[in-house]
């Protein structure tokens, strides 16, 4: 009788409910779905209530989905980071089937609610920032190349673009300055991130930035991107999207903003780069929540 | 074996409350085409 090895049969335990919710990436939700209600307020014309907690409903799920399959995808790479070692996939919780299974469940669920419920061009713009996060960002440039964040930012603005075009039907003026005002944000907001985690993203392989370039070049760069946000945050007052306080307090907020990466320019530790970082979320979320204020105020032409 | 039979109960509990968000999923979903049609028909 040949002695077959013994192998202990490990209990299957499988992914609890909250690691589902973890793969969402909720924090990031967050940031999107405050985004996407900004475009669907200031938005001219009007969308019933409920189905304007159905659109943003749909670009949470749609967002949180793109965040499952890129979890999925990054699997490898997750494990090495620090940062991100303990979400469900690298610490053996979830199997990527399952994550990637959820995503892709999630993804056309939200795509085809919107479209059902809302209208189909605000679900094919829904359809192209999952797309674009997944198959642009994740799979083809996130490992290739230090412009990564910057061609990939182009999912993280989107959504208050889909707000918009879920009132309107179409993509207008003003959708397209909330979308430029996160696409030009998101290149400063990452490689401040990315200037004190460097070590991790060169052990990960990922070239960002200041992995490829180095430090001093990826200063130089988020200061200029501060700078061009002057004009672009101002396009929504240009605009009539927006009143005088919206421009008052975009203006002060740009001109607080590139103090602080001239700060990071002459720092030679990671202190005021992770102040940096810090600030960017405070800057893009009082952005908008100008525009919402002023809005109220009847500030827009 | 003790061990064995904690990992078996975690799993079974894990399982349970997987249902049961699973459950509510579905539920929601009912509900909110439920609310869709009814918003979406009284403007015709």
């Amino acid at each position: 009788m040949s002695e077959l090895p013994t192998t202990a049969v490990a209990p299957v335990v499988g992914a609890a409910v909250g690691d589902y919710v973890q793969i969402l990436k909720p924090r990031v939700m967050s940031l999107v779905v405050f985004t996407g209600v900004v475009g669907l307020v200031l938005a001219p014309g009007h969308l019933h209530p409920f189905l304007a907690a159905v659109a943003i409903l749909c670009i949470a799920i749609g967002a949180g989905a793109s965040g499952a399959i890129n979890m999925w995808y990054d699997r490898d790479i997750d494990r090495v980071m620090r940062r991100t070692a303990s979400r469900p996939l690298p610490a053996g919780r979830m199997e990527p089937g399952e994550a990637l299974g959820f995503g892709c469940v999630l993804a056309v669920g939200s795509v085809a609610v919107m479209g059902v419920a809302v209208n189909w061009v605000a679900a094919e713009l829904l359809a192209l920032t999952i797309s674009f996060y997944v198959f642009v960002y994740t799979m083809w440039l996130k490992r290739r190349t230090p412009q990564n964040i910057v061609i990939g930012g182009a999912a993280g603005a989107l959504p208050p673009l889909i707000g918009w075009a879920a009132v309107t039907g179409d993509v207008g003026w003003g959708g397209i300055a909330l979308f430029a005002i996160i696409f030009f944000w998101t290149p400063p907001h990452f490689w401040a991130l990315s200037l004190y985690k460097a070590d991790e993203y060169a052990k990960a392989g990922i070239p960002m930035l200041p992995v490829v370039a180095g430090a001093r070049e990826t200063k130089k760069q988020m200061l200029l991107y501060t700078l061009v946000l002057w004009p672009v945050t101002a396009a929504p007052w240009l605009l009539g999207v927006a009143g005088p306080l919206y421009a008052v307090g975009a203006g002060s907020l740009s001109l607080m903003f590139t103090v602080s990466a001239l700060r990071v320019w002459r720092d030679n530790t990671d202190r005021s780069a992770r102040q940096m970082f810090a600030f960017s979320l405070a800057y893009l979320f009082l952005i908008f929540m100008f525009l919402l204020v002023d809005h109220g105020i009847g500030g827009g032409r | 074996m003790a061990d064995d039979a904690d990992g078996r109960s975690k799993g079974q509990s894990r399982i349970r409350a997987r249902n049961r968000a699973l459950l509510f999923v579905l539920l929601g979903l009912v509900a909110l085409f439920y609310a869709l049609t009814i918003v979406r028909m009284g403007g015709h």
